[in-house]
């Protein structure tokens, strides 16, 4: 089975294998993102109090916001690859989906997020879509 | 102020994620589809092709999502900024569509329509897990318990409405 292609063909496999690599950098990275941003506080609000300088120096003095940021950008060297092999109305939204369902579940056990029956069903709709996307 | 209640100008952060998260893939693909295929024996061909125009302006589009993405993220959950931004996919499809005429099938709709389906279910839910120190400065939840972690207000009223029926 080849998957649509905007130069060479590229397996089944292969476009797999390139976009569980995009997920897994995106679901670290933004795993530890939102643990940084949770730790930091409303930005907004440190915005009202101590102005955009605060507000920047808020976040780039914490260290898991760096760790979060270097997991986003293997994930973006990794679109950017697959985006040389594959369409972008495949690896964008496959991508961008199956990362909500991994996060779903990495932001319940690790960030202890209410990830309630509303969020389950929206995480197996996205699966579903995926599925018929990636045809 | 109550967490799951967003303000327009939250609504905006939101808006600014969902638009350019999409706008800014699309100039990648733009810039990448016109470069010859890279291997990964040449992993530094991916380093020089971030100084093209296409790419350039598709990470500035990035840097914006970031900013906006990160200021979401400081007030609510990642499991609802997530998908209420997933709005995206159907500007992608759309641009795909009308911009870089890739052929769309009536199955990628389908996924498109269902993701939309999906998105809709998270955003009307809470956008933040309330945490014991959150309820301090909300007032009108002073006759609740303190909730537990990953527990929502709501729920906790939910559970008190059920008590209030039993009794």
């Amino acid at each position: 089975m080849n998957i649509p292609v905007s130069a060479a063909p590229v397996g089944f496999w292969a476009a797999t294998a390139m976009i569980a690599c995009i997920v897994l950098c995106s679901t670290v990275g933004e795993v530890l993102t939102a643990g940084a941003m949770k730790s930091i506080g409303d930005l907004d609000d440190i915005r009202a109090h101590s102005g955009m300088k605060g507000a920047i120096r808020a976040v780039v003095t914490c260290p898991l916001f760096f760790a979060g940021v270097g997991f986003l950008a293997l994930a973006f060297f990794a679109l950017l690859f697959a985006l040389n092999h594959l369409n972008l109305s495949l690896v964008a939204p496959a991508s961008a989906s199956l990362t909500l369902v991994t996060n779903a579940i990495a932001a319940k056990i690790f960030l202890k997020e209410n990830v309630d029956r509303r969020r389950w069903t929206a995480a197996v709709l996205v699966c579903i879509g995926v599925y018929f996307l990636a045809h | 102020m109550p967490h799951h209640k967003l303000s327009p100008h939250q609504y905006t952060i939101l808006g600014l994620v969902a638009l350019c998260a999409p706008l800014g893939d699309t100039c990648l693909s733009r810039g990448m589809t016109k470069l010859p295929a890279i291997s990964l024996a040449h992993p530094v061909t991916l380093i020089a092709a971030v100084f093209t125009p296409w790419i350039a302006l598709g990470i500035a589009l990035l840097i914006g999502f970031f900013a906006s993405y990160l200021t979401a993220l400081s007030w609510a959950d990642l499991t609802f900024v997530l998908p209420t931004t997933a709005f995206g996919n159907v500007i992608v499809a759309l641009i795909a569509r009308f911009w870089l005429h890739e052929a769309i099938s009536w199955q990628r709709w389908l996924g498109v329509v269902l993701i939309t389906v999906g998105v809709g279910f998270v955003a009307h839910g809470p956008s933040l897990t309330e945490r014991p120190a959150d309820t301090k400065s909300a007032p009108e939840n002073a006759n609740l318990q303190a909730p537990r972690a990953g527990e929502t207000i709501d729920s906790q009223r939910a559970s008190q409405r059920v008590k209030e029926q039993v009794l």
